[in-house]
């Protein structure tokens, strides 16, 4: 009895443990695997706010344009074409024949009824702030007003969408191409509930459709021949691996295991370096540190600047990061087109060490217990006390390194709670105002307590203006007195796109969002 | 025998209720919320999504809703994933896990119990000493070392098996190993000492000079009274292979509920927490139960 005991325990051990398995994944048929780095929160389009979520759904569902694959400009996508009245509010939007996956046709009531969705306060959307551009947009979210009809989102027929909007917005157009805006199925949403993103009852419109999804391991999407475009997509097949561990994600590419990484692990650049596969671009985004302009020592401009100056971003981008970021004194990325970037303040120590003696700590004496705070990460770690070692030497001041976890991180910068924090800024679209309006007084990605009303004029005056000229001009100033006058930032250098592309893969093109709508790509045999 | 049981199963309900207050209480402590992004929200929409799950009421308010939830089996929706429920997310990530554990058991016992038995009999020699140096490492070496250091070998180097994921019996291989590599070792050294100490008591000795080959004196007559500490350890053993499962399961990016566990802790996804914690405190307790069980039915001198 007894040896039965223990040795059937182990047979039903075994036998269970096998039931767990499913059937092993084949993969024949050319199939571009991505390491996509995590779960998709969702793919519901209305719900999500993530780059990785943006991977799928863009492929997924379709906006009114869509992005070009080289320099990710608006092209026709689900509008066939549009006109732009003389204000530069009115947008006339003509829908082209094209369907869901369930065979009906998308038609303009799709995005009103969309829009609506995500503005509803009732649905606690997370990125309604993206349709803020719409007139009354932001007020129907607040709940200020009840009435949708008075958002400038109108469908005149099933093939004319007329999109009425809050002020002049150049980049709205870019704008459309994102998820937020991209239509929804109301018939499917409204029989499956939160459900309706799942396989077998989601309907969608993109050039790719779902295939399976299970989370944590993986999701695929398949080509979608219904689609008015199906001619130019060529990848019959993509996975998405959610791959969390960046060592482990790095690995199963090395393995052949996925075809396109979007990062590297910081302390394999080196060595990625040396491969074929290996891309770096220019990206979009500013790393910085922010200063609380609330509390002593850097709420005196001079400390500010000081501790600007001592930075030797040069030689923290070449023996720090490593990967090839581009040091930089500006905000706005250096590679943001069509704007002739402002210089911050430049390496000198001099003038640094001359400002700290000017705001009362000559050879930093006597400066206070000042802490950088930064969130739980290797590069973070390594660029902080790279830092901090530059202002030791350089002003003579003692810096406390504080390393918190992500969530206390952004609860502790929002709350004013700390002195110097690391940060960084990605662009949501290619403009210089998503860089620069985040700095106006009390806005809520400020987090320095920084205020300056001709900075908020500035802001408010580029923001009506129809001119792009003038309007470069007013946020050249205001950037001025971001990084040279009032320094409640520091910036350090621009991001850079590193990750590893097989060289099997065909049409891609570095651009500065790291974007590559899949419709465009096609695998080498 | 069934009296103790059900004072046992009485005193389940009371065990998890302090577990899911504790829980509910300090995870609110943390600074930050399910909501706060890189990205800050406008105050009115962060208003718009902390009524949507009821995170604008009082909190004890919010924790009576949540206790009402649990006891009706309704662990909530998740805040990071809302496109799906904890209980949802939890019976697609567990039998994974479970499957994972389990390999690693199987084969901590399976191989664990071998070493040991043939380290018992070779006692002093030097497979001996080989055996319990290999468990000494086993039970030294972290499974973030060892489960980088397989794939390095298994995946990349000789390629036999894929580096990560889930799907096929290639993929179970090395996290279970990984896993298992601790569980082994212990097994290794219990069955060791298990055996070493029954080899020298006289039903053994009876057993030899009967003429008993020695084998079968190992296998029939020594084998059963020395696995007994391997069975009281097994208990322990499995809660801690399903649960403790978190790290091996993001190395190999296995789609368990161990992932889960860690990242919605970081992401203050409060009831995908509490889901797996009452689930996982769940699953402690009532291993204990049929380990307690097991053992009295193994070992007659135990009684309840």
């Amino acid at each position: 009895m007894k040896r039965i005991g223990v040795g059937g325990l182990v047979v039903a051990l075994l036998a269970a443990a096998m039931l767990g398995l499913g059937p092993g994944a084949a993969a024949q048929a050319p199939v571009f695997r991505i390491n996509n780095l995590v779960e998709p929160e969702s793919l519901d389009p209305g719900v999500v706010t993530g780059v990785p979520e943006h991977r799928i759904i863009s492929n997924l569902f379709e906006g009114l344009a869509t992005n070009d694959p080289k320099d990710l400009s608006p092209r026709p996508g689900m509008a066939r074409s549009w006109t732009l009245a003389k204000d530069g509010l009115t947008y006339t939007f003509s829908l082209r024949d094209a369907t869901w996956t369930d065979g009906r046709r998308v038609t303009a009531h799709d995005f009103v009824y969309a829009w609506e969705r995500v503005l509803n306060p009732k649905s606690g959307a997370k990125y309604a702030q993206q349709l803020f551009y719409l007139k009354n947009g932001e007020d129907y979210n607040k709940g200020k007003l009840t009435d949708f009809a008075q958002v400038g989102a109108k469908a005149l027929d099933d093939k004319t969408l007329q999109v009425t909007l809050h002020a002049p917005t150049p980049y709205f157009l870019f704008l459309t191409t994102f998820y937020t805006l991209y239509p929804v199925p109301r018939w499917a949403i409204e029989a499956h509930g939160k459900d309706w993103v799942k396989p077998g009852k989601i309907v969608s419109n993109g050039p790719f459709r779902l295939g399976s999804w299970v989370p944590q391991r993986e999701l695929t999407l398949e080509k979608n021949p219904a689609h008015w475009d199906a001619a130019t997509v060529k990848l019959p097949r993509v996975v998405f691996l959610p791959t969390d561990d960046v060592n482990t994600a790095y690995k199963q590419f090395l393995a052949g295991d996925s075809d396109w990484i979007p990062t590297v692990p910081p302390a394999q650049i080196e060595s990625a370096k040396q491969r074929p596969e290996y891309y770096v671009t220019p990206y979009l985004g500013t790393y910085y540190f922010r200063f609380n302009v609330t509390r002593p020592p850097t709420n005196d401009v001079r400390v500010r600047k000081a501790l600007s100056q001592a930075v030797d971003r040069e030689s923290l981008t070449r023996f720090v990061t490593k990967a090839g970021e581009i040091p930089t004194s500006s905000f706005v990325p250096t590679n943001m087109p069509g704007y002739e970037g402002i210089r911050g303040l430049a390496f000198d120590v001099a003038a640094a060490r001359k400002l700290l003696a000017e705001a009362g700590y000559p050879d930093g004496k006597g400066f206070p217990k000042t802490e950088l705070l930064y969130n739980t990460n290797e590069l973070h770690r390594v660029i902080t006390q790279a830092v901090q070692q530059m202002w030791r030497e350089n002003l003579g001041i003692a810096v406390e390194l504080v390393n918190v976890e992500w969530k206390v991180y952004l609860n502790q910068q929002a709350k004013l709670d700390y002195q110097i924090a690391r940060a960084g800024w990605i662009g949501d679209y290619v403009d210089p105002n998503t860089f620069l309006d985040m700095w106006i007084t009390g806005g809520g990605n400020n987090q320095t307590g920084w205020s300056n009303q001709r900075y908020d004029e500035l802001i408010v005056r580029a923001g009506r203006t129809l001119d792009p000229k003038e309007r470069m001009r007013l946020f050249n100033e205001a950037e001025r007195l971001l990084v040279v006058d009032e320094v409640p930032i520091v910036p350090l250098y621009t991001y850079v796109n590193k990750g590893m592309l097989s060289r099997k893969v065909k049409g891609w093109y570095p651009n500065i969002l790291d974007q590559h709508p899949l419709k465009y790509l096609s695998l080498e045999r | 025998m069934l009296r103790y049981l059900l004072a046992r199963l009485l005193g389940l309900p009371p065990v998890l209720l302090v577990i899911v207050t504790a829980s509910f209480f300090i995870m609110r402590i943390a600074p930050g919320g399910p909501f706060d992004m890189d990205r800050a929200l406008p105050e009115q929409v962060r208003l718009n999504i902390e009524a949507k799950y009821h995170l604008d009421e009082p909190l004890l308010r919010q924790y009576l809703r949540y206790l009402g939830d649990v006891v009706q089996g309704e662990l909530g929706p998740s805040y990071r994933y809302p496109d799906r429920s904890v209980n949802e997310l939890i019976a697609l990530g567990f039998p994974v896990s479970l499957t994972l554990g389990l390999c690693a058991l199987s084969f901590a016992v399976l191989m664990g119990g071998l070493a040991g038995v043939l380290a018992a009999i070779r006692h002093n020699r030097l497979a001996d000493y080989l055996t319990m140096a290999v468990a000494l490492g086993g039970v030294s070496i972290p499974n973030f070392v060892l489960g980088p250091l397989l794939i390095l070998t298994f995946a990349l180097w000789l390629g036999w098996l894929p580096v990560a994921g889930w799907g096929t019996w290639r993929h179970v291989v090395l996290p279970s190993l990984t896993l298992g590599a601790f569980y082994t070792a212990y097994v290794a050294r219990l069955s060791r000492a298990g055996m070493l100490e029954v080899i020298l008591q006289d039903f053994i000795r009876t057993a030899r000079a009967k003429g008993v080959s020695e084998a079968l004196v190992i296998a029939r007559h020594a084998l059963p009274s020395a696995v007994l500490p391997v069975v009281s350890y097994l208990g322990p053993a499995a809660a801690g292979a399903l649960t403790g499962s978190v790290v091996v399961e993001t190395i190999f990016s296995v789609p368990g509920i161990g992932r889960y566990f860690v990242t919605s802790a970081l992401n203050r996804d409060y009831t995908m927490v509490l889901g797996t914690v009452v689930f996982y405190s769940g699953l402690l307790v009532a291993f204990n139960l049929v380990v307690d069980c097991l053992y009295a039915y193994l070992d007659p001198r135990v009684t309840y």
